[in-house]
């Protein structure tokens, strides 16, 4: 198997904070992987190093072997790399249907369709995949509302759908199943595996462990902003490196003040 | 023509009506200081216009539309001069004066729409300081003279006739300009930032030249009205085209109608400019306009935040949801079925409070 994302020795500091330190990942073509690790670990550093919202310090990203460090954020993602937020970002004032539109729009210009901008926003190609995808994600009936009247839940949901608009190569999550109720967990995780078997490929940020150790093929695990160790989910979830990672090694329990 | 829905078609009949009257207005309206109003109200109108069709649209709240208002006026003013235009030809000199401000809206937008929210706001009120004091102090300006139109040897009797029709072409293609904005892709990219914008350039919309076009078309068209109102008022003062007056006044009007909607800023536009003239005319005291001026601005904050349109819509929504509650679907309240749109039979009442 072939890397399809990769990410060679990227470091990223915020003032005398080292968010990411030499970070090097991997995620197969074809495959749904987790990134795991403590709070401040650097994982959405590292997403958004990736995406083209922070410029790296030092290091690089590959995608499909093709080198994407620093890119825009609209390079990126016409590059094949969709990405979702911690805490959604939706269009709120936009409708549902207007929200998957404008995620249409590098996919419009690069058939050459609309090259008047003052053409009507979305063509019924573009519309027809949208109602797709939100029935795929069975948020169709809300085609038609405001963004800012979805649940959290249903937030989650458009941004997942917007972003497969561009049909990217691979999608990365930031917390699917953050603040979601355990059903739509189970929908998200089911909708996710049929995606994948479409070809699509993950890269999954979730604190959730059974949802990450049940989804993905291989997980790597972060700490102080280096992947300490990587591998499929029943190596990793036995591994002391891990498990210092989450709960701290010996050492540290001594810093402690004891009373 | 069977395309367009019912409600569509009751809009369009009612614009053309509203067209008509403007067209008639100073036909039947003779009176030679109602036509003034009328001249202002409709520059205000375009105005406001294309103050929203980039701030109102891109969420960039600028404070500095006079520099193309200003750039326009000198621009216009200083070629009549030159070239020594007079009569009706010197409606032609318009698009100059637009073409002056979006020329300077390029530099302007490539410096101030790199920084967001307050910062942005700060920018754009320092550069339009920069271009009053640059008003003042160079050379080919005339300095605190300012210029001065020409004599036009027009009939005294209906003399505001030409500036009345030619701000009504300038107000109408300004809004017919926004409502191409408001449904195209360009426009949905500008929605989309305002309510997002890093969201919006992760999903592939190249932000900065989507902010600066806008930038550019909204300043032109400020520009051209600039000359417009040079025109009319017959001169150009520093301190009177680049007013921080005409930016607060178009900023009111915008947050009283509705920022980001296309009617609100026309209805803002129509009932302050109205009314601070009449208070201008009114009270020997030339500052009673400028406070209430401040005091619309604080009651609109306070009890209008959205605006008249977008807080209209909202009432009526639920004064219908109410009466439909009460005794069932009224004839006249029925949605309307099949608008074309693929939308699921809940959105007819949380579309309303859309922004359209």
């Amino acid at each position: 198997m072939t890397a399809l994302l990769r990410t060679d020795g990227v470091s990223k500091a915020f003032g005398g904070v080292q968010a990411l330190d030499g970070a090097t990942i991997e995620v197969d073509e074809g495959s749904i992987a987790g990134l795991i690790g403590p709070n401040g670990s650097g994982k959405t550093t590292l997403f958004n190093v990736i995406t083209g919202y922070e410029r790296v310090d030092s290091g690089h990203v590959y995608l499909g072997g093709k080198e994407i460090t620093n890119a825009a954020p609209d390079k990126v993602f016409a590059a094949g790399i969709g990405r979702t937020f911690q805490l959604t970002r939706v269009f709120s004032r936009l409708t549902v249907m207007e929200n998957m539109i404008v995620a249409a729009q590098h996919h419009e210009r690069g058939q050459g369709r609309l090259r008047n901008p003052l053409a009507r926003a979305g063509g019924p190609a573009t519309r027809r995949r949208a109602m797709e995808l939100l029935e795929f994600t069975t948020i169709a009936k809300y085609a038609g509302a405001l963004a800012e009247t979805l649940s959290y839940g249903q937030r989650k949901l458009l941004e997942l759908a917007y972003v497969l608009m561009a049909s990217p190569s691979i999608v990365l999550l930031d917390e699917p199943a953050g603040g979601v109720n355990p059903t739509l967990i189970t929908m998200i995780a089911d909708r996710i595996r049929q995606l994948n078997e479409r070809g699509t490929t993950f890269l999954i940020v979730e604190h959730n462990m059974d949802f990450v150790m049940g989804l993905c093929d291989k997980v790597t695990v972060l700490d102080y902003g280096t992947a300490v160790v990587s591998g499929p989910p029943s190596v990793v979830r036995t591994d002391p490196k891990v498990l210092d990672a989450y709960l701290g090694t010996a050492e540290d329990d001594d810093d402690i003040p004891v009373g | 023509m069977s395309r367009l829905s019912r409600p569509t078609l009751i809009r369009l009949g009612g614009l053309a009506v509203l067209l008509v009257i403007a067209v008639i207005f100073p036909l039947v309206i003779t009176n030679a200081l109602y036509t003034q109003f009328a001249v202002d109200t409709l520059i205000f109108v375009a105005a406001v216009t294309a103050w929203n069709m980039f701030s109102g649209f891109s969420g960039y709240i600028s404070l500095g539309h006079a520099v193309f208002f200003g750039t326009g006026a000198y621009t216009v003013g200083l070629l009549t001069i030159h070239w020594k235009v007079i009569g009706g030809t010197i409606f032609a000199l318009l698009p100059l004066g637009g073409l002056a401000a979006a020329v300077v809206a390029v530099p302007f937008g490539l410096i101030a729409l790199r920084v967001r929210r307050h910062t942005f706001v700060v920018i754009t009120i320092a550069v339009f300081f920069i271009f009053q004091l640059m008003a003042y102090n160079l050379a080919f300006t005339g300095g605190n003279q300012g210029v001065s139109t020409p004599f036009f040897l027009w009939n005294a009797a209906d003399y505001n006739n030409p500036f009345y029709y030619a701000a009504l072409i300038v107000a109408t293609g300004a809004i017919t300009a926004a409502w191409l904005i408001r449904n195209s892709r360009f426009g949905l990219q500008l929605l989309a930032i305002r309510d997002d914008e890093d969201r919006a350039r992760g999903l592939g919309v190249r932000t900065m030249r989507t902010k600066l076009s806008a930038f550019i078309i909204s300043g032109c068209i400020t520009g051209m009205i600039g000359g417009l109102w040079w025109f009319f008022i017959g001169q150009a003062l520093p301190e009177t085209v680049f007013d921080p007056n005409f930016d607060l006044s178009v900023v009111l009007m915008g947050f009283l109608g509705g920022v980001g909607t296309l009617a609100g800023p026309v209805l803002g536009a129509l009932i302050l400019e109205p009314l601070q003239q009449w208070e201008a005319i009114t009270f020997t005291n030339g500052f009673v306009a400028e406070i209430s001026l401040g005091v619309i601005f604080l009651a609109v904050i306070l009890f209008l935040p959205r605006g008249i349109i977008p807080t209209g819509k909202e009432l009526l929504t639920k004064w219908q949801a109410i009466r439909e509650r009460r005794g069932g679907p009224t004839p006249g309240t029925a949605a309307p079925a099949g608008t074309g749109d693929a939308a699921a039979p809940s959105t007819s009442t949380s579309r309303t409070g859309s922004i359209r």
